[in-house]
C-alpha cells in the first residue's frame, strides 16, 4: 500500500509563551512506497511523532492531504477512518501500552475483537514465538519487564499483517540483540510487501532502512 | 469489545466494586424509601376505609383522655356503652343515611381469657363498615361464638379462645390492613352481648349497671343524600348533649399529617442521597477514565473509533450499575418485607405494604432509574472519552 502525503502541515497552539502558534510539521510532500523500510531519524520535539501520527490516521494535519492507495484518509468519517486503519494500518506506539486487564495473548489478539473479527491465533503464537515471548502467553501485562511489553506492543500492531505499519521508538526498551531482531522482523515485513515507517534514535537503523529520512524543527528532509 | 468491558470490570475488582456499592446504594435508596411511603399512604387509605363511616358517635364520655381515638387510631383495648335510647335518639336526627352501630369489650390478661385484644361486634343486618372487610377472607355468615382474628393475632381458623369463660372458634383470619384491625377480634351482635354479659357476671367490667341487650358503644353513620357530614356533626352535638359526633377525616387528619411528614422527610432522604450518589458516580467514572486515558488511546491506536470508545465506557458503566442496582433492589426487599412489621412499631402510623405486582413494578423502576442514573453519570466521561487526543497522550519526548 502506498501512502503519500501532499503539502502537509500541523500547526499547534501553545497556551502560553511568547508566540503561541508553531508549526510542529512543515509543509511537507513525501510519499511511503511498499516493501521499503523507511527511518525516520531526528532530535526529540523535531516533529518526527506528530508526523507518524498525521500519516497514520490519528492527527488531522491543520492543511494538506494524506492518502492511502487514492483514498483520502482524513475525508472518510471516524467510523470508515477507524475500521479502514485497523484492517490496514499496524501502529506501535511509544511507552508501555499493554491494557492491564487483559493476558498477553489477549492483548496482541485485541484488533480482532475491537470488530468483532476472528481471531487469528496461530498468527499470535507464531508472532510470541518470533518475539520471544511465547512463555508469556498467559501472564497479566503487571508481571512483564518493559522489553516484554515492548514486544507484546509490536505482535499487537502486526498480528493482522498490516499493509503499513508505523513504529514510534519501538525498539525503545530493548537490549541490543532484541533490537536487532526487531528490525530484522520489520525489514522482513516490508520484503513482504508491506510498507514500513520507523521513528527511532538507534543509528543500528540505518542498516535496515531502504530509505532515510530526517527530521529538523519541522522540516523533512531525505538523506 | 463487550467481552473487554467484563475483563476491564474483572481486572479493577475494587473500582467495580464500588460502583456497584454506589449503583446499590441509588437502587436500594429509591426502592426502600418509595416503598415505605407507599406503604404509608396505603396504609392511611386502609384506615379511611376501615373507619368507612362519614360520622362516627360515642357516649361522651368515651372521648375524655382520648379513649375512643386511641382505640380506632393506636390500637389501645377499651369499651364504653350507651343506651339503645340515646342510640335512637341520634338515629332519628334529620340528615342520618345509612347507619349500623358495633358493641365494644376489651379481654384481659388474665385466666378468664386467652389473649388481651380489643373485641368489635357489629350487627350483619344492618353492617358496612367490617362486613366488607370479612368478606375478603371469609363468604360464610358468623355463628354464635364464630370470630374473626385480626391478622397480626396468633390465632389461626379452627383454634378456640376463650373471652371471659365462653369458648368462641375462630371462623376466619382478616387480611393484613395495616391498622389496629389487624389485633382485633370481630364478632356478630349475639356473640359480643353474650361476652359481654359474660363479663359483667364475673363482675369483671366497669360498666356494671350495663343492659348488654340495650348498649350500643358506637354507631357508625353514612350522611343522607344533600346532607354534608359537617352538618351532621354539627346537628348531632347540638342537640344530642350526652353523646360526641365525629367525622371520621377529622379524626384521621392528624395522623394525615404526621404522615405526610414523614413521607415528606423520606422524599428529601431519597432525593440528597441520589444527589450525591450520582455526584460520586459521576466523579469516579471521571477519575476512572482520566487514570485509563493512556489504555483508551492505545484502543484507538488499534483502530477503535471514537463512538466505539464512548461505547466501551457506556457498557462497563451500566455493566457496573446493573449489577449494583439490583444487589441494591434485592438488599432493600430483604430489608422491607421482613422487617415491615418493626418500621409500622417504629414510625407509629399505618403501614400496609403494596401488593407483590406493585412491590416488582417498584423493584423494576428502582433498578432502571438507578442503571440510567449510572449511564447519565458515565455519558460525560464516555463524551471525554470520544474526544480523546492520542498523539497527545502517547507523545512521548519527540
Amino acid at each position: 500500500m502506498e501512502l503519500i502525503a501532499e503539502k502537509v502541515t500541523r500547526e499547534f497552539v501553545r497556551p502560553s509563551g511568547k508566540t503561541n502558534r508553531f508549526f510542529a510539521v512543515k509543509e511537507t510532500d513525501f510519499a511511503l512506497q511498499s516493501g521499503r523500510l523507511t527511518v525516520l531519524m531526528g532530535r526529540s520535539g523535531s516533529g518526527k511523532t506528530t508526523l507518524l501520527n498525521m500519516l497514520s490516521g490519528l492527527l488531522m494535519p491543520s492543511s494538506g492531504r494524506i492518502t492511502a492507495d487514492g483514498k483520502d484518509l482524513y475525508a472518510m468519517p471516524d467510523k470508515e477512518l477507524s475500521r479502514f486503519r485497523c484492517e490496514h494500518f499496524g501502529v506501535i506506539p511509544q511507552g508501555q501500552t499493554a491494557i492491564h486487564s487483559l493476558t498477553v495473548t489477549e492483548n496482541i489478539l485485541l484488533p480482532f475483537a475491537l470488530y468483532g473479527d476472528a481471531p487469528d491465533e496461530a498468527r499470535a503464537r507464531q508472532l510470541m514465538e518470533r518475539l520471544d515471548i511465547a512463555d508469556l502467553a498467559n501472564a497479566r501485562p503487571a508481571e512483564l519487564s518493559g522489553g516484554e511489553l515492548r514486544r507484546v506492543a509490536i505482535a499487537r500492531a502486526l498480528v493482522r499483517k498490516p499493509s503499513l505499519i508505523f513504529a514510534d521508538e519501538p525498539t525503545g526498551d530493548l537490549d541490543d540483540e532484541n533490537t536487532a531482531e526487531v528490525f530484522r522482523f520489520l525489514k522482513e515485513c516490508a520484503s513482504e510487501g508491506a510498507t514500513v515507517l520507523v521513528v527511532t534514535h538507534e543509528n543500528d537503523a540505518k542498516g535496515y532502512a531502504d530509505i532515510m529520512l530526517k527530521m529538523s524543527a519541522g522540516v523533512l528532509t531525505q538523506e | 469489545m463487550k467481552s473487554l468491558a467484563i475483563k476491564n470490570l474483572k481486572g479493577r475488582p475494587v473500582r467495580t466494586a464500588v460502583l456497584m456499592v454506589l449503583a446499590a446504594l441509588l437502587s436500594f435508596t429509591a426502592l426502600g424509601g418509595t416503598l415505605v411511603v407507599a406503604s404509608l399512604g396505603k396504609g392511611l387509605d386502609s384506615l379511611k376505609a376501615r373507619l368507612g363511616a362519614d360520622v362516627m358517635v360515642v357516649p361522651r364520655e368515651a372521648t375524655m383522655k382520648k379513649k375512643f381515638e386511641d382505640i380506632v387510631l393506636q390500637g389501645s383495648t377499651g369499651y364504653f356503652y350507651m343506651s339503645s335510647a340515646l342510640a335512637d335518639e341520634v338515629i332519628q336526627r334529620e340528615g342520618v343515611g345509612q347507619v349500623s352501630p358495633q358493641f365494644f369489650l376489651a379481654s384481659t390478661g388474665s385466666s378468664c381469657c386467652s389473649i388481651p385484644v380489643q373485641i368489635i361486634g357489629f350487627d350483619p343486618d344492618t353492617d358496612f363498615t367490617v362486613s366488607p372487610w370479612i368478606k375478603r377472607t371469609y363468604g360464610g355468615e358468623l355463628g354464635k361464638y364464630d370470630i374473626v382474628a385480626g391478622s397480626d393475632l396468633n390465632a389461626f381458623v379452627g383454634d378456640k379462645l376463650s373471652f371471659y369463660g365462653v369458648e368462641c372458634t375462630v371462623a376466619a383470619k382478616l387480611e393484613k390492613t395495616g391498622t389496629t384491625y389487624d389485633t382485633t377480634v370481630f364478632t356478630n351482635k349475639d356473640t359480643i352481648t353474650a361476652l359481654i354479659q359474660s363479663s359483667l357476671d364475673k363482675g369483671m367490667n366497669d360498666f356494671n349497671d350495663t343492659d348488654p341487650e340495650h348498649s350500643v358503644s358506637c354507631l357508625m353513620i353514612n350522611a343522607a343524600d344533600g346532607t354534608s357530614p359537617e352538618e351532621l356533626v354539627n346537628d348531632i352535638n347540638i342537640h344530642c348533649k350526652k353523646v360526641r359526633a365525629f367525622r371520621s377525616g377529622d379524626m384521621i387528619s392528624g395522623i394525615a399529617g404526621s404522615l405526610s411528614g414523614v413521607s415528606q422527610m423520606i422524599r428529601l432522604l431519597i432525593a440528597a442521597v441520589w444527589v450525591l450518589g450520582i455526584v460520586i458516580l459521576l466523579l469516579a467514572f471521571t477519575m476512572s477514565v482520566n487514570e485509563r486515558k493512556k489504555e483508551f488511546a492505545v484502543l484507538r491506536v488499534m483502530g477503535a473509533s471514537r463512538a466505539k470508545l464512548a461505547g466501551l465506557v457506556l457498557k462497563e458503566a451500566l455493566c457496573t450499575c446493573l449489577g449494583g442496582s439490583l444487589i441494591g433492589a434485592v438488599v432493600g426487599l430483604l430489608v422491607l418485607l421482613p422487617f415491615n412489621g418493626v418500621i409500622e412499631k417504629t414510625l407509629a402510623l399505618p403501614f400496609l405494604l403494596p401488593n407483590a405486582g406493585s412491590i416488582t413494578g417498584f423493584a423494576i423502576a428502582a433498578v432502571a432509574l438507578s442503571v440510567i442514573s449510572g449511564a447519565a453519570a458515565a455519558a460525560v466521561s464516555a463524551w471525554r472519552v470520544s474526544r480523546i487526543d492520542t498523539g497527545l497522550i502517547l507523545r512521548g519526548d519527540n
